[in-house]
């Protein structure tokens, strides 16, 4: 069977569910939730990279490179706002992040 | 026929890999199974000819994002076992939300179809005479300088950002300070004493 555009589209949709539900399931792990908008923005960009395929046009393809960019730039101060917050707090648990609302 | 294998294969792994990033308990496999997935995607993304996207997808997530969340989970002194506490309370309200959401995203995905149910197919990729690097290049150089630009101004803050929030100044650190060193006067370091004979300093 020849592999179409919904096969992609399916693919794509499938790894987005898993990315939303674990960022459901690990309400405590901030590290987990990372990792699963990491996942959801993957599938965004097997979207936009299937659809750049399909219409045979490159512009998906330069979209998909800025998504990238944009998904290490969250990593990285992410990150490094989980580090700054364990040195002050000595854990990380989700729960008690409210308390630097102002 | 081999590309159609190739793509169930990866496809599965992908999935697969992926549930196991938001289901296991050590948080370093976690990562290891998110480099897994980045790794199918990236075979996801040749099969559908964006080569260059492939190798940026493994530099860029493998090569650094990855190894980062690494870094982090393998820094970080916490008991990983008591987070995952929450995980059954939680889990009904996610298998809902997941199966709503899975639902909905196969519907719009549906729309992929053709009028009798057929799936649209990709239009086909011949050899052609410019590599995918070089096709990408020509756009994202002339139409897309722009963005390209605010990538990297994107990536220059998301840089500063991150080095503002973790740089710290512990006190108490002694710290070679070459210009206190050369800006010394003779009058700083040196101190003429006119000692009477048969006296000491005293």
């Amino acid at each position: 069977m020849e592999i179409s555009l919904f096969h992609y589209l399916i693919v794509a949709a499938a790894l987005f569910t898993i990315g939303v539900f674990g960022i459901f399931v690990n309400r405590k792990n901030v590290i987990i939730i990372l990792m699963s908008i990491e996942l959801v923005l993957l599938s965004v960009n097997i979207n936009l990279v299937a659809f750049s395929a399909y219409l045979q046009n490159l512009e998906g393809q330069i979209f998909a490179m800025i998504v990238l960019t944009v998904a290490a730039a969250e990593a990285a101060v992410g990150l490094a706002i989980l580090v700054t917050y364990f040195r002050n707090r000595g854990n990380i648990a989700v729960e008690d992040i409210n308390q630097m609302r102002g | 026929m081999l590309a159609a294998i190739a793509f169930y294969v990866l496809s599965a792994i992908a999935v697969i890999s992926a549930l196991a990033v938001v289901s296991a308990r050590n948080p370093v496999h976690s990562v290891l199974f998110l480099i897994l997935t980045f790794f199918t995607a990236a075979g996801l993304f040749v099969l559908l000819g964006a080569e260059f996207l492939a190798m940026l997808l493994v530099v860029v997530y493998v090569g650094a994002v990855a190894v980062l969340f690494l870094f982090v989970v393998m820094m970080l002194d916490v008991d990983f076992a008591e987070m995952k506490q929450g995980f059954l309370s939680y889990l009904p309200a996610g298998i809902v939300v997941a199966l709503a959401l899975m639902l909905e995203l196969g519907l719009v995905a549906s729309a992929a179809m053709s009028a009798d149910g057929v799936p649209i197919a990709l239009a086909q990729t011949g050899p052609t005479e410019t590599t995918n690097a070089e096709a990408i290049g020509r756009v994202l150089y002339t139409d897309y300088v722009l963005v390209f630009q605010m990538a990297g101004l994107v990536l220059l803050v998301a840089m500063i950002g991150a080095i503002v929030l973790t740089l710290r100044h512990r006190p108490g650190v002694r710290k070679q300070d070459i210009a206190a060193q050369v800006g010394r006067k003779r009058s700083e370091g040196v101190e003429l004493k006119d000692i009477r004979p048969g006296q000491g300093l005293g």
